[in-house]
């Protein structure tokens, strides 16, 4: 099964090699990393989506415990949550095609955000598989370049991870 | 105030510590600590020939003691030396400080002379491993580090010290910092009440029970409780390798260790067993065999200090996280108001114990053939009349091969913390130094190294680091002249092609011990075993190398069969469970 584990790490250096590391090192597997810093310069925010039974995903919880760089962490996949990734995609956008495009947007509820004669730029956020129903709506004729953030994602209600 | 340079920093904070040993070699990144060490006299530095030697001897005095081994290193070649090392006692969880000369924090990235990332090296292999940033911080951080190394399942931490940390002409204010705390990290200590009450229960209710004792026992300190617990109940205890001497092996209720060199009776008792109750040993793939087929009957408890030990292997019925020690006094405190439950125990357990020692009657006497006059000996006789020639009190490491597991099948310990070997990593030339850093620490006991020629070969070059120091260690080469493990494997998996399993051209151990100024005694028949045990072990502050001819077509036994149960055992080069 898909997991979400969101991490509050030490700001240090080597602090996040030591989380990748660790999968690598324990076969774990990462299907997508996202980290950036948090309103406590001291700490960072590492969102990490993995797969695995039961008993993989106690293994890896643990052993990012036993991290000592890891202060806390939860898997926001055992409670309500709210997941939400960003992508940007540049699409080829010719004659006919770009009206049609525009169509695909609208109902994704995403942006065009940069424009030229051929191509256009959108802007998309959602879960992961609302991300994935965009590209295939699209089809992949279409499709110059994707980026994706990786998964963010925070428990709903008052929940909070936070030191 | 006091203002101290970084260096000296590090000199006093070793000091203030308590730290009388260092192991070490130096080198440019690492000479201004050098320096250091060299304008005081609290601190002793060991000079060693190898910088692996440097951590395992302090891994040696680790495991003897308890207490963290400090390693001194020089960036790059000394670093990347250390690497095996560190790794032997991560994987035994045995605390270690290593501090890393690195180059000068301006040149780092720029693959400046003899710069390695360590950090980067070493990460898989530490508990933690800090950089140091400022000078300031060096007495933090090595607090840190040590209390990181020592506490909680302990290991091996890494401190990088880029060089200009250290410089002689910048000084900070020195404090030695009595405690340290770290946000992140919090040891469990207590076990959970409900799952303690809930694993007497099942301790009580089990008609099969047995014990098994890891290296954790060992580490926490918690032999005492063990055998207490364990005696109150009357339980068979069996521990791992890494757990000999948690519970005296000389008591009816010690039935050895289990796995692939294993008794048989023990992995008997364990296959059959209804309830394992597991104190801090790990379930590694040398115990269970095949993990599909292991233990089919029993329900486990597992008390352990870390989290991920438990149910990673093999499912646990009932976690405790905790300290060994506080959750077995615990367990011991309960006990005392099920008087009744306790004394019926006995009873109860008969018809097991019946089992366990049928299991140890059929073995008995028939584990090996020792070698009559004029014949080579057979390595677990010798073993055998090393335990009677040190009244079974010495302190015994080993290094890897069929030797180490005859010492481990051979040598009966009543002691924790006296049985030195790499069980986790399995390091071919650990032995001699980490016999050589328990007898440094330990001047007045019997050290014994039990060694191969071919392991022995590995580190060799510390006998000059023994003649420098005064280190007296007795020296067993159990001398098969063969790599005589992978022999073994060899002759039961590839039809005895001995495919570089043979050592030639081996030194003529006399003459190269002579050249450090030490006596060895060579033994090529069994009458003369004897007498040369007498000789060897008359002064124990004399080296001496015992270079014991053995049988080189003795394999291992039991051995469990691969991908089998616990008890799927062969038993001799004819006999199969
Ligand atoms: C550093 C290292 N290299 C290789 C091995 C694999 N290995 C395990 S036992 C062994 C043979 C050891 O020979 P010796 O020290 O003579 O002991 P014996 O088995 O003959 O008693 C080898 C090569 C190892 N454990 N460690
Ligand atoms: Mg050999």
């Amino acid at each position: 099964m898909r997991h979400i584990i969101s991490i509050l790490l030490e700001n240090e250096p080597g602090a996040l090699s030591r989380v990748v590391g660790l999968f690598s090192q324990r076969n774990f597997n990462i299907e997508t990393l996202n980290v950036a810093p948090t309103e406590d310069a001291s700490l960072s925010r590492l969102t990490v989506t993995t797969n695995g039974d039961e008993r993989i995903i106690e293994q890896i919880t643990k052993h990012l415990n036993k991290l000592i760089d890891v202060v806390k962490l939860v898997d926001l996949t055992e409670g309500a949550h709210i997941e939400r990734e960003l992508m940007l995609v540049k699409l080829k956008a010719v004659a006919g095609a770009r009206e049609e495009i525009k169509r695909t947007v609208d109902i994704f509820r995403a942006q065009i955000v940069d424009v030229t004669p051929s191509a256009y730029t959108v802007q998309i956020t959602g879960d992961a598989s609302k991300l994935d129903g965009f590209l295939q709506a699209i089809g992949p004729a279409s499709v110059l370049e994707v980026v994706r953030s990786g998964v963010s994602g925070i428990s709903r209600g008052e929940k909070t991870l936070s030191l | 105030m006091e203002l101290l340079s970084g260096a000296d920093m590090i000199a006093r904070f070793l000091k203030d510590e308590g730290v009388e040993y260092i192991y070490g070699y130096p080198g440019g990144a690492a000479l201004h600590i050098y320096d250091a060490l060299f304008r005081q006299e609290a601190v002793k530095h060991i000079l060693v020939r190898h910088e692996q030697a440097a951590t395992h001897m302090a891994d040696g005095y680790a495991r003897a003691t308890g207490k963290p081994g400090v390693v001194l290193v020089t960036s790059g070649p000394g670093a990347t030396n250390a690497v095996t090392g560190i790794a032997t006692a991560y994987m035994d969880s045995i605390p270690m400080v290593v501090l890393c000369g690195q180059v000068a924090s301006h040149l780092i990235g720029e693959d400046a002379f003899q710069e390695t990332d360590i950090i980067g090296v070493t990460r898989p292999i530490v508990k933690h491993s800090f950089s140091i940033r400022h000078p300031s911080d060096i007495p933090t951080v090595l607090k840190k580090a040590f209390y990181i190394a020592a506490s909680g399942r302990p290991g091996p931490v890494v401190v990088d010290i880029p060089k200009d940390m250290t410089a002689p002409t910048e000084r900070y204010e020195y404090v030695y910092p009595k405690k340290v705390k770290i946000r992140s990290y919090n040891p469990a200590f207590r076990g959970h009440g409900g799952q303690i009450k809930k694993a007497i229960e099942l301790i009580l209710e089990a008609r099969r029970p047995v014990v098994f004792a890891g290296g954790g026992v060992i580490t926490g300190e918690a032999s005492d409780a063990l055998t207490d617990l364990a005696k109150r109940l009357g339980l068979p205890v069996i521990t791992s390798l890494m757990g000999i001497g948690a519970y005296p092996q000389n008591d009816r209720q010690c039935l050895g260790w289990p796995g692939m060199h294993g008794s048989f009776e023990a992995n008997q008792a364990m296959h059959h067993a209804d309830l394992i109750f597991c104190v801090g040993a790990r379930f590694d793939d040398r115990v269970t065999n095949n993990v599909a087929k292991f233990c089919p009957t029993a329900k486990i408890i597992h008390i352990d200090i870390d989290p991920s030990s438990i149910s990673k292997t093999v499912p646990t019925d009932v976690p405790i996280v905790g300290a060994a020690a506080s959750v077995l006094n615990e367990m011991l405190g309960l006990l005392g108001d099920r008087e009744k439950d306790v004394t019926t125990r006995e009873q109860q357990l008969a018809p097991w114990w019946e089992r366990i020692d049928a299991w140890r009657a059929s073995r008995a006497g028939r584990l090996y053939e020792p070698a009559a006059q004029g014949e080579l000996l057979k390595p677990q006789q010798v073993v055998e009349a090393v335990h009677r020639a040190t009244q079974g009190d010495a302190f015994v490491a080993t290094d890897v091969g069929q030797h180490q597991m005859f010492a481990a099948q051979y040598y009966k310990f009543n002691k924790p913390h006296r049985f030195i070997t790499s069980g986790g990593l399995g390091t071919m030339g650990f032995g001699l130094p980490a016999a050589m850093g328990v007898k440094l620490n330990f001047p007045e006991e019997q050290v014994v190294l039990f060694t191969g020629e071919s392991s022995f070969q590995m580190m060799m070059q510390e006998l000059s680091t023994c003649r420098q120091f005064g280190i007296a260690v007795k020296i067993v080469n159990l001398n098969n002249q063969s790599l005589g493990m992978v022999r073994q494997w060899q002759d039961l998996n590839y039809k005895a092609r001995h495919a570089q399993s043979y050592m030639e051209s081996l030194p003529d151990f006399h003459k190269l011990f002579e050249a450090y100024g030490f006596k060895a005694i060579t033994v090529t028949r069994a009458e003369e075993l004897e007498g040369a045990l007498d000789e060897a072990f008359r002064d124990t502050n004399e080296m001496v190398f015992l270079d014991i001819h053995v049988d080189p077509r003795e394999h291992v036994y039991p051995m469990q069969v691969p991908l089998g149960a616990m008890n799927d055992m062969l038993l001799s080069k004819t006999e199969r469970t």
